[in-house]
């Protein structure tokens, strides 16, 4: 199928919202600045799928972009929840400070 | 489309059972607050599901538009990771960490069934698209199950740390699918090997995205270096939670990556034709970047665990470690290489669910699960000694405990394949991991117990369980043939010629 904009610009986008999200996962240190990070990662994936999905025409691959989301929906909300239960007992959300458990 | 999707249906009963038993005590716990209730109605799904898989007719076939595979090796990796879940839901009737909890018992043991049902799906998965949802089904209840106890600030911290690495490495799967995607325009592993075998793929960009999908598999088996979730994990979480993402959430691992390496990389019409290895695609050797992972997961796992005073935290190095020894039967690439990996799988569900068995009770009734609280254990209770001391000389690879028969045939299938020197890695490692069980023994039986140290005696549910797990960490060590004969039987993989 014809896209206006060719598919490297994409790819490309997708690229660097990859790196930015791994890049925020391994500089920040809130718990929740993480979260958005993998949130990036995933939604990298997703454009990547996308764009290979209607250049190629076969639509697999936009299917499992709505897997994507459900999961990325449900990581989230699991993953806040546990960052409240974990301010419940710490009063923080910050990495550094979850250091009862190290070797 | 109907008609296709009962015939499929057929194949699924063992998921269907459990989804049906995940919903039943999702909804009984409305009703009742009864501990023992919700967890013989979840251990009673997970009976029936094991009762569906050995039913069914031994052929190997694909379900809902080649979604999954049942095949000969997804029904033994599910028989391993259901007896797994039954033990563990058995433990689970005993611990009092989680009788200490009034409330939610009913969703531990929802969540239980739920995670034994993502681990089957991941042994079957046999398109890009459920590995990805098996996985996350998986993690994600898994994630929920080791911050149970979240009162508990480790468990918290468990479970934070658990979700984190547990995205990032998923997450990074998923990119890596989306670039396979990209070059193959499909997501079943069958039509992407096809794509693959074609010759046209930039080799470069398809050894990244294996490698992007090899991090997702090497977080859910622990291996180095995407571990470092494990030991905080394996610490926090209730010892039952961990007793089970040791054993049956690594054998799904496990499962999904050599059925993806197996189809996706291997020259299916070519390959193996004199020797029955496998013959990869392309020129580029997967196994040894797997070797790599197999030798660092070895020698990391054992070397960190000299230095652990906490028993789940050392258990979880000898698990890292273990992974690596597993790997090292996937690294041949042969039927041997993979029968060997099913024989270790079945001798480690005996040998690792006993030492954490122990480390429950220990931990029960001392409340402690530091090195200290081993100190005069085998004078305190002879049984409980004697039983550990069994079990770490089986996770040692003493014969005649099972764990020497699963190395045994590791190391053999090693030999078969001309990989001389991972044996010699694998058996210098073995030595290691005996200094480290044996400190175990040596707190057992030669300090005296701390002042105070109370003399405990074991309930007969509690005498049974450890036998239960006693008898087959023996048994497997001295009468291995049926076990090896069934696992050989069991290497048929839907898709490849034999």
């Amino acid at each position: 199928m014809h896209l206006p904009v060719p598919i490297e610009y994409y790819l490309a986008l997708s690229a660097i919202m990859f790196i930015t999200g791994v890049t925020g996962v391994l500089a920040r240190r809130n718990a929740i600045v993480i979260f958005m990070s993998i949130e990036l990662m995933l939604n990298s994936a997703n454009l990547a799928l996308v764009a290979f999905s209607t250049r190629m025409g076969n639509d697999a691959g936009q299917i499992l972009v709505f897997f994507v989301m459900a999961v990325a929906a449900a990581e989230a909300a699991i993953g806040l929840a546990i960052v409240i239960a974990l301010f419940r007992n710490r009063e923080t959300v910050f990495v550094n400070d979850m250091n009862i458990l190290k070797w | 489309m109907l008609p296709h999707i009962l015939e499929s249906a057929k194949l699924f009963y063992p998921e269907l059972a459990l989804t049906i038993a995940f919903c039943f005590v999702i909804l009984a716990g409305l009703v009742t607050r009864n501990r023992i209730f919700t967890g013989l109605a979840g251990m009673a799904g997970v009976l029936a599901a094991l009762y569906f898989v050995s039913v069914q007719a031994p052929v190997d076939g694909t379900a809902f538009s080649d979604m999954l595979a049942v095949d000969g090796f997804s029904r033994f990796f599910k028989i391993v990771i259901l007896a797994a879940t039954f033990i563990v839901q058995l433990f689970s009737l005993q611990s009092a960490e989680l009788k200490s909890r009034a409330m939610g018992t009913a969703e531990y043991n929802a969540l239980l069934t739920a995670l034994a049902l993502g681990m089957c799906l991941m042994a079957g998965a046999s398109n890009m698209l459920m590995m990805y949802l098996a996985l996350e089904l998986t993690s994600i209840t898994s994630y929920l199950l080791a911050g149970y106890t979240r009162e508990a600030e480790d468990s918290a911290e468990a479970a934070l740390k658990y979700v984190i690495y547990g995205a990032v490495a998923s997450g990074m799967m998923l990119y890596g699918i989306s670039i396979v995607y990209g070059l193959t325009g499909a997501l079943d592993i069958y039509s992407v090997n096809q794509a693959l075998g074609s010759g046209q793929v930039n080799l470069w960009t398809l050894i990244l995205a294996g490698i992007l999908i090899t991090v997702g598999f090497g977080y859910k088996i622990s291996a180095v270096p995407f571990h470092f979730w494990t030991p905080d994990v394996y610490e926090g979480a209730p010892v039952t939670i961990t007793a089970l993402l040791s054993v049956a959430s690594k054998a799904a691992g496990f499962a999904m990556m050599i059925r993806f390496f197996r189809v996706t990389f291997a020259d299916l019409i070519m390959g193996g034709q004199e020797t029955g290895a496998w013959a990869m695609l392309g020129g580029f050797e997967w196994n040894e970047v797997l070797a790599v992972l197999a030798v660092l997961s070895m020698t990391l796992g054992n070397l960190v665990a000299l230095w652990q005073n906490n028993l789940k935290r050392l258990l979880a190095y000898s698990s890292i470690a273990h992974a690596g020894y597993m790997l090292l039967g996937v690294v041949t690439m042969s039927p041997e290489g993979v029968s060997a990996v099913m024989i270790y799988f079945v001798v480690y569900l005996f040998m690792n669910l006993g030492a954490f068995y122990v480390v429950m009770l220990v931990a029960d009734k001392t409340g402690s699960e530091e090195m200290s609280a081993y100190a005069g254990l085998g004078q305190r209770s002879p049984f409980i000694g004697v039983a550990m001391t069994i079990f770490l000389l089986s996770l040692t690879g003493i014969p005649p405990t099972a764990g020497f028969v699963g190395k045994l045939y590791i190391f053999s299938a090693l030999i078969g394949a001309k990989m001389i020197g991972l044996v010699v890695i694998g058996a210098l490692n073995s030595v290691v991991s005996l200094y480290y069980y044996v400190r175990i023994l040596k707190n057992m039986f030669l300090k005296d117990a701390a002042p105070g140290g109370a003399v405990f005696g074991l309930s007969v549910p509690e005498v049974a369980m450890l036998l239960l797990l006693l008898v087959p960490t023996l048994l497997l060590g001295l009468y291995f043939g049926p076990l090896v004969e069934y696992a050989q039987a069991s290497v048929s993989i839907f898709g490849i010629p034999r």
